[in-house]
């Protein structure tokens, strides 16, 4: 295992958990979100290939009412 | 037809609307519905995990096919935090570029810090971004943000979520008639009035958000804010007539009167 900084929460997640695995396990994979990994941006396209490090810091962010 | 032009895009509403403060979904997408909007803000915010995973979203709530997102970098202090926002929303939004810049300078008043925004805006402007900028009523500013590169400038006209109304008309002249973007008022709107003055006064749009999501019923201030709009435009392009202000001018005949009765 392995710990992960997501939205401020430490997660434990399993060693070799693509970014892919982890936004279904959060059930947010339905979403329009982006996200980016110790302050770079990761497009989707890289989620299936980007596999989590110990102590990465992710931000996953999405749109909501404002003005 | 009289389009609303900035950057590449058009549009027929010169009425923006934000979606913060409502009620509900139902209400935020039901308002920009009857405003008549074809732009409206979006902030950029933290994902709910957990519990609340499933919850409903906002998007899922406006007609994306007829409605132009404008992520804001609402909150954001620095330059750095605004960019970083708007690199997040352009992942988010798959490519749009038309973003909202807006860099605070204080929690207080909620005024820009203009010289974090003119850093910022250039940065974004180098990115490819369509850049419409929250500024303070500073011609000079306001100038310098158009010289930069961004292709709308939107002084405020009162403090944001204030509802004090348009307090330095002179101060927006002055930057309608020196930038050749438009010129939006973001945040000070109070009510209809204060939207016909601002569109009166030669502004290209105005973008307002607690003026319709704080009133009573925020559905009929959305249609009142849109019939004010076009009526300020209308009267904004029908020229008004000069004001006379110490000769009264009768609007009926002056010939053709009775004459004064003989009777004692």
């Amino acid at each position: 295992m392995i710990a992960a900084h997501i939205n401020g929460t430490i997660r434990q997640v399993e060693t070799g958990t693509t970014i892919f695995n982890l936004v279904k396990d959060l059930d947010i994979a339905h979403k329009k979100i982006a996200l980016e990994i110790n302050g770079e941006i990761i497009p989707h396209s890289q989620f299936e290939s980007r596999i989590l490090q110990d102590g990465d810091q992710i931000e996953i962010v999405t749109a909501v009412g404002g003005g | 037809m009289d389009l609303l032009k900035i950057g590449t895009r058009s549009f027929e509403s010169r009425l923006i609307i934000g979606t913060g403060k409502y009620g509900s979904f139902e209400e935020t997408g039901h308002a920009i519905q009857e405003s008549g909007a074809e732009i409206v803000t979006v902030a950029i915010r933290r994902t709910n995990l957990g519990q609340n995973s499933s919850e409903a979203n906002l998007l899922d709530f406006i007609d994306l096919d007829h409605t132009t997102l404008l992520p804001n970098t609402a909150g954001c202090y620095t330059s750095d935090e605004a960019i970083r926002t708007l690199r997040l929303a352009r992942e988010l939004l798959d490519g749009h570029d038309l973003v909202k810049l807006e860099v605070l300078g204080d929690p207080q008043t909620l005024f820009p810090n203009v010289s974090e925004t003119l850093v910022a805006a250039e940065q974004l402007v180098k990115d490819g971004f369509q850049v419409m900028v929250y500024t303070s009523d500073d011609p000079i500013v306001a100038k310098q943000l158009e010289d930069l590169g961004c292709v709308a400038i939107m002084p405020l006209a009162s403090l944001i979520g204030s509802g004090m109304g348009i307090l330095n008309p002179w101060n927006l002249s002055i930057i309608i008639e020196n930038l050749k973007v438009p010129v939006i008022v973001d945040a000070g709107v109070g009510t209809a009035s204060d939207a016909v003055i601002a569109m009166e006064l030669g502004c290209d749009a105005v973008l307002m958000n607690t003026a319709i999501a704080a009133a009573q019923d925020p559905i009929m201030m959305a249609r009142a804010m849109k019939n004010a709009v076009q009526a300020g435009r209308d009267a904004f392009r029908a020229g008004r007539m000069p004001k006379n202000l110490y000769h009264a001018s009768p609007s009926s005949p002056t010939a053709g009167m009775m004459p004064p009765s003989s009777k004692k």
